[in-house]
């Protein structure tokens, strides 16, 4: 007679599969790889101390006890670092749903599955609270390196962030399929963990510029409201700001409250875990249902094909709450040229580089769906219309769909600053194209569901892209104040491109 | 003189991967013609259809539909034919009507023409209730199904299917063969590959046997039965001697 699997077992499949998974991701699937990856990785990590250095260095001397607005910008760092954690868990807990995988398979096995989900409740928050060590990683590095080990401390912080918050993504989740059902669950997890995402740096923002009249999120936070308004030292809302500095009781306190937490949401939620993966998979073979069809349309094969995509694009998911997170980002930047409407501000020119930045990367994942993640590729290379017709619509779609969303912003800038206008809308059209062109280099024939995972198709092509935006975004806010500077902005990122194509797999 | 043009004409066809996958291979489909092409696991069938489909470029050889060279003219050639692969190409997001307008747009033919013919074939296939639902939902049959019906909806003459039977049930598949014997006594010509040899034995005229990417033989039931000394055998024994023979002499 054979007998469950005990959890240890299960626990150490849990622990395969993710080390599987994240190497795959560090090897873009390439097995025989691992040194390349391994360079790569730690290249990069020693690459990203630069930027680390740059942001935390100059607090490596802090110490306890801190004034009032130290502590206020401390937390609401911590607080932004636990709400992109959460946003990030949100997705691993629906994914884990929705993905199916393995889940019919351990269900119908003769294991205990809340002490199966249990495991994997607590695999989910290791990979979260390990991604987030790995990120905070070069940022700790700088503050020990310059300010002492007592900066280790602040390891643990992020530990028991990534742990409450990877808890709480599951309670959430597990509570929205109770409330609103499997149908709705997938969307409005993903627009939530969107909103909770971009939510707090958006909401700083605003703030700041409806107070201060600045984009800078700081101003509110190092403003004497704040200060006024925040609790004294001894509150239990410093805990997070007082642990990183080495404050033992807090730094004790923290991450055993999370863990608390975290065994409280296993017990509580784990037995409900498998009612919500079957709603999701009777979802799955369940209906939905479009609108009673209207009488068929003519046109060319063009306006087929470009009919088509638009209509996948407004029924995808991911794109839904990825272009809300977008247009989220773009509520600080449209509500500043309002303001600006009334003041006239000089600061007005910040305003062209956001825009331009999400023009590229909207247009990046737009590129990807409508080229690479083609469903049905043997039907449309079996169509009668050449491989170059198929492109140029594609094209067509996602550049179609970027001015339809940034329009209306630069319609509105023109109104202010005609010029400006004139540059951002040729610098959103840049960077789209340039975005467009990377994805066509290094496109490959994959299903739309695969989006998630396009970047580890080629790392290259992921940081082309983000340079390439990175690039004409700054390259259009220099053309507002420094011509020159702009000229050699706009060079060096048209050499990024060309660099990229060289090494695409397009040229063979 | 009155020369036929064969539906499908191969001349020397020759893909290799990492191996010799089509060797040589030529072969002729008269039109109007059902032909089953039958063979073990690996041996070329639908590498081949893919040269023909135009999804996969030959490393020689050359392809005449209804006399246009594929390889000179895809387009033209593409026009008169449709392609169904064993792993259906639709879209989860459309349904089979969103679906069958946008085949119909991509091969050009007019919402006057298309409309009527995606009722009609939604309606044989049994696909009329489920018409306004997404396909995401659909069982691996009904999607075989809706990308059947885009196959049939600019009315092709030549429907190459490969293994276009797997994952049917017994009515869908009956449905199916059905709907295919309705399109050759129409004048239209169907090449399929498939693993169930009942299936080829029942309805091609003609029976090619492929292996390790060459014709081993090709004919009518009868004529193979004849040419092989197995005149009382089931095509299931004859295809398993064939290829033996052939992996023998391999």
């Amino acid at each position: 007679m054979s007998l469950a699997p005990a959890p240890s077992w299960f626990a150490r499949h849990e622990l395969r599969l993710a080390w599987r998974e994240w190497f795959a991701l560090m090897t873009g699937g390439k097995r025989h790889r691992p040194r390349a990856a391994v360079i790569g990785l730690v290249v990069f990590a020693a690459v990203m101390h630069l930027p680390a250095w740059a942001v935390v260095g100059r607090f490596a001397d802090l110490e306890a006890p801190l004034d009032k607005t130290s502590l206020i910008v401390m937390t609401a760092t911590v607080f932004l670092a636990w709400a992109l954690m959460l946003s990030q868990a949100i997705e691993s807990v629906t994914r884990v749903f929705y993905a199916r995988a393995d889940l019919d398979l351990i269900m119908s096995s003769p294991t205990k599955l809340a002490n199966v989900f249990s495991i994997r409740i607590g695999s989910i928050a290791l990979a979260v609270t390990f991604m987030a060590l790995l990120f905070a990683a070069p940022f700790v590095d700088v503050l020990v390196l310059a300010g002492g080990a007592r900066w280790f401390a602040a390891f643990g912080v992020v530990s028991a962030v990534g742990l409450s918050a990877a808890a709480l993504a599951t309670a959430v989740t597990i509570l929205l399929f109770r409330l609103i059902g499997p149908a709705r669950t997938r969307l409005t997890a993903q627009i939530l963990a969107a909103v909770i995402g971009a939510g707090f740096v958006i909401a700083l923002q605003v703030a700041a510029i409806l107070s201060y009249g600045t984009l800078s999120r700081f101003a509110v936070l190092t403003s004497d409201a704040a200060a006024a308004f925040a609790p004294d030292a001894d509150s239990p809302l410093w805990w997070p700001a007082r642990a990183i500095l080495g404050d033992r009781e807090a730094l004790l306190l923290l991450p055993a409250m999370s863990l608390v937490l975290l065994g409280v949401v296993m017990a509580i939620f784990s037995p409900r875990f498998a009612d919500a993966a079957i709603g999701a998979s009777a979802h799955a073979s369940s209906k939905s249902r479009s609108k009673d069809a209207t009488a068929f349309r003519g046109g060319s094969r063009q306006q087929a094909l470009r009919r088509k995509e638009f209509l996948l694009l407004g029924r995808d998911p991911w794109l839904m709450s990825q272009t809300l997170m977008q247009l989220l980002y773009l509520v600080p930047p449209a509500l500043f040229l309002w303001r600006s409407f009334s003041d006239s501000s000089a600061a007005i020119a910040l305003v062209t580089p956001v825009i331009v930045m999400a023009a590229g990367q909207l247009a990046g994942g737009l590129a990807w769906l409508t080229i690479s993640g083609e469903d049905a590729a043997d039907l449309v290379a079996t169509a009668p219309l050449s491989p170059a017709s198929v492109i140029r619509a594609k094209i067509e779609v996602v550049l179609i769909a970027i001015g339809v969303i940034f329009a209306p912003l630069i319609a509105v800038l023109s109104l202010l600053a005609p010029l400006q206008a004139a540059v951002s809308a040729a610098a959103v059209a840049i960077a789209a194209l340039s975005a467009t062109a990377i994805q066509l280099w290094f496109r490959v024939q994959a299903r739309r569901s695969q989006f998630r995972r396009r970047q580890t198709s080629s790392r290259l092509a992921t940081f082309a892209e983000a340079f390439s935006s990175i690039g004409w975004a700054a390259t259009s806010a220099l053309a507002l104040v420094l011509p020159l500077a702009a000229a050699v902005s706009a060079l060096t990122t048209l050499a990024i491109i060309a660099a990229t194509w060289k090494l695409s797999p397009i040229r063979g | 003189m009155n020369v036929e043009i064969p539906a499908l004409r191969l001349k020397g066809l020759t893909k290799r991967f990492d191996r010799m996958a089509v060797d040589s291979l030529d072969l002729a489909v008269h039109a109007g013609e059902f032909y089953a092409l039958v063979g073990p696991n690996g041996a070329g069938k639908t590498t081949t259809l893919r040269m023909v489909a135009g999804l996969l470029k030959p490393d020689a050889g050359r392809i005449g539909i209804f006399g246009v060279d594929a390889l000179h003219d895809p387009i033209a050639a593409k026009q008169v034919m449709a392609w169904v692969s064993d792993e259906p190409m639709i879209y989860d997001k459309l349904t089979p009507l969103e679906y069958l307008e946008f085949v119909a747009g991509l091969w050009g033919i007019g919402p006057a023409t298309s409309q009527p013919a995606a009722e009609a074939l939604l309606t044989s296939l049994g696909l009329e209730p489920h018409r306004n639902e997404r396909c995401e939902g659909f069982s691996k049959g009904m999607r075989q199904k809706v990308a059947l019906a885009g196959a049939l909806i600019h009315d092709p003459r030549l429907i190459i299917l490969d293994e276009p039977l797997t994952g049917l049930d017994a009515v869908s598949a009956r449905h199916v063969k059905g709907l295919l014997s309705d399109r050759v006594r129409a004048g239209c010509t169907v090449i399929m590959t498939t693993h169930i040899l009942e299936v080829a034995e029942r309805m091609a005229d003609r029976i090619g046997v492929i292996a390790a990417g060459r014709l081993v033989a090709e004919g009518t039931l009868a004529e193979l039965r004849q040419r092989n000394g197995h005149h009382d055998t089931s095509l299931e024994d004859l295809f398993i001697a064939l290829v033996e023979v052939k992996q023998e002499a391999a």
